[in-house]
């Protein structure tokens, strides 16, 4: 990014109207994508001086309780209601996950699911990180899910949503394709970059469950309604302008697996698998077909 | 600018949890667990009995429903105290309409002050859960050891005086714990909290002087979290627990015991516009087969 400057120079501006044709695989109108969060939050984590971890006094019991909720409760409900309609996930992990708890990385990588950065844990920021300790911790997360897993991560979310000026710079340098940092779009489109070439993976706050129940205040079955509009509504602006559109859905296990939660969202699933406009994939290979089909 | 090399150390980065309280275990690989009843799914009503003394401390934090106007805070003080006078008794009634045994968290403080209530929650058969003192009595990191001992030796022992028994249970205010909270709750010979909402089912807690059980009392089910802090209805609220039990009773069948915890409060679902939904809910709850009501007593208990 020009770092200082009002403009940020993230993109260039391409209006919305009269795009060029963009085919999903199979004629699909829009490329819908899961996002599962699978994080790690410390009980007693070290200060950031930028941001702090925990609203309360460590441990903040309840904040770290309902994290945990989602690796020993949430996950299963979540990744079985995706695997019985079809979805793979494509997890934003704290990569510490590989050390912590293998049994859910390993259970996520059974199923086909994609893996890419999130961070060492959501309990630590890259806020205030010089250049090398910013690079320690990309090629940290590239070896660990990589020992993990087997998988080369593609993409990017930041720690808790924890940037610097030289972020995208760094993971376009380390040969990473996409950012799910930018929110500008309901395409795939080109960022700017020092070295390399990547593109910003359309992501969602506005539909992210986080916000769903705790910024926008809805019920269960008021978030399923949410995601069919937003479905909808893709689907059919792919379809009519030939432009392919990506949605996605990003999850958070101790959220979206509650047991008053994960019926009303598997009634979404079954929604987008039945309506037939849906290429249901992983956000590495909405990057690989992007990239291939679109000179950069 | 550059961050201390420390804050790219991660000693505790191996497996298992951060810290030695429990392991790690997935709810759908356990060995099933059994409610008194034999029916699947435990229906756990807790409600949260609390006094709030019209001059807050906020040592070490304001609870959550504590006085919020310059004092005198007339407005708040009064409703709260609604609750225990009105809304407490609409619950009560409507549990012995289905004949639902409940755990009622109680304020030391209303032991003291409204020793009948305590009465009236023992004559009904209803587990009293010691609560912390008032509501002044929260817990946190900073709060000195001997003070948070004694707060917690005055809430059970006063319990113990007007109730005629000892409770067994403990639930902080706001779930809210310091670092040595389970520890001196151990030490003070209670067997279960209901603090800790990373899970479903009882566990087993160390604490470093001896085991707790602790009983996951979901914060997400309670009407504190979806009707004071999210602002959906009570009818919505009766939904999204009715499709909660849909879920558990069908795991139930699969997996062994499920448990649903009720947190309610009894100024926010005891009032005169929401009670019917409440009651509705137990009298739906209660036709439902594979179904019981249970104390957290009983479900802490069920861990043999």
């Amino acid at each position: 990014m020009r770092e200082g400057e009002k403009d940020p120079g993230l993109y260039d501006f391409r209006p919305y109207r009269d795009r060029p044709p963009l085919a999903w695989p199979g004629g699909k109108s829009v490329a819908v994508w899961v996002s599962p969060n699978i994080e790690f939050y410390e009980l007693d984590p070290p200060a950031n001086p930028h941001r702090k971890s925990w609203p309360k006094p460590h441990p903040d019991v309840v904040g770290y309780g309902h994290r945990d909720y989602g690796n020993r409760v949430g996950h299963w409900r979540m990744a079985d209601a995706m695997s019985k309609h079809g979805f793979p996930g494509s997890v934003s992990l704290s990569v510490a996950m590989c050390q912590h708890l293998p049994e859910v990385v390993a259970d996520a990588n059974d199923r086909g699911w994609e893996f890419f950065s999130h961070g060492i844990y959501n309990t630590r920021y890259s806020y205030g990180m010089d250049e090398a300790q910013e690079r320690a911790l990309i090629e940290d997360s590239i070896r660990t899910v990589r020992e993990a897993t087997g998988q080369v991560i593609k993409g990017w979310l930041a720690p808790a949503l924890t940037h610097t000026p030289r972020t995208l710079d760094l993971i376009a340098e380390y040969g990473l394709r996409y950012t799910c940092d930018l929110y500008h779009d309901d395409q795939p489109g080109e960022v700017h970059v020092k070295s390399g070439r990547l593109i910003s993976m359309p992501y969602s706050l506005e539909v992210n469950d986080h916000y769903g129940f705790f910024v926008y205040n809805m019920s269960p079955r008021e978030y399923a309604d949410t995601l069919i509009r937003q479905y909808q509504r893709l689907a059919d602006e792919g379809e009519r302008s030939g432009a392919g559109t990506v949605m996605c859905i990003p999850l958070h296990a101790y959220l979206i697996g509650q047991p008053h939660r994960i019926g009303p969202f598997e009634e979404v699933l079954k929604h987008i698998a039945a309506d037939g406009r849906a290429w249901i994939t992983r956000s590495g290979d909405i990057a690989d077909h992007y990239m291939q089909q679109v000179p950069a | 600018m550059t961050l201390d090399p420390a804050y790219l150390d991660y000693p505790l980065r191996k497996a298992g949890m951060d810290h030695d309280h429990y392991r790690w275990s997935n709810l759908f690989e356990r060995p099933p667990i059994a409610w008194p009843s034999g029916q699947g799914v435990a229906v756990a009503v807790v409600i949260n009995l609390e006094w709030f003394p019209i001059i807050p401390e906020d040592k070490p934090f304001r609870a959550p429903g504590h006085m919020v106007t310059p004092y005198p805070d007339y407005r708040h003080y009064t409703a709260r105290e609604y609750g225990s006078r009105v809304g407490f008794y609409r619950m009560l009634d409507a549990l012995m309409r289905v004949r639902a045994r409940a755990s009622v968290a109680v304020n030391a403080a209303i032991a003291t002050r409204y020793p009948q209530v305590i009465a009236d929650i023992v004559a009904a058969g209803h587990e009293i859960v010691a609560h912390s003192t008032d509501m002044n009595g929260t817990i946190a990191s900073g709060l000195p050891e001997a003070d948070e001992r004694a707060l917690i030796a005055a809430s059970i022992d006063t319990l113990e005086r007007v109730s005629g028994s000892r409770p067994r249970g403990w639930m902080s205010i706001a779930r809210s714990q310091s670092f040595n909270t389970p520890r001196l709750l151990a030490e003070a010979g209670l067997s279960y909290m209901c603090d800790w909402v990373n899970d479903e089912l009882p566990y087993r807690f160390a604490t470093g002087a001896g085991d707790l059980v602790n009983v996951p009392i979901n914060h997400e089910l309670s009407d504190r979290q979806i009707v004071t802090v999210q602002q959906n209805s009570a009818d919505s609220y009766v939904q999204q627990m009715q499709d909660a039990h849909v879920l558990l009773a069908g795991e139930a069948k699969r997996f062994g015991g499920r448990m649903l915890p009720l947190n309610i409060t009894p100024y926010v679902m005891g009032l005169p516009y929401r009670i019917d939904a409440f009651e509705r809910l137990l009298a739906h709850l209660a036709e439902q087969p594979g179904t019981a009501f249970h104390t957290t007593g009983e479900i802490a208990g069920a861990l043999g």
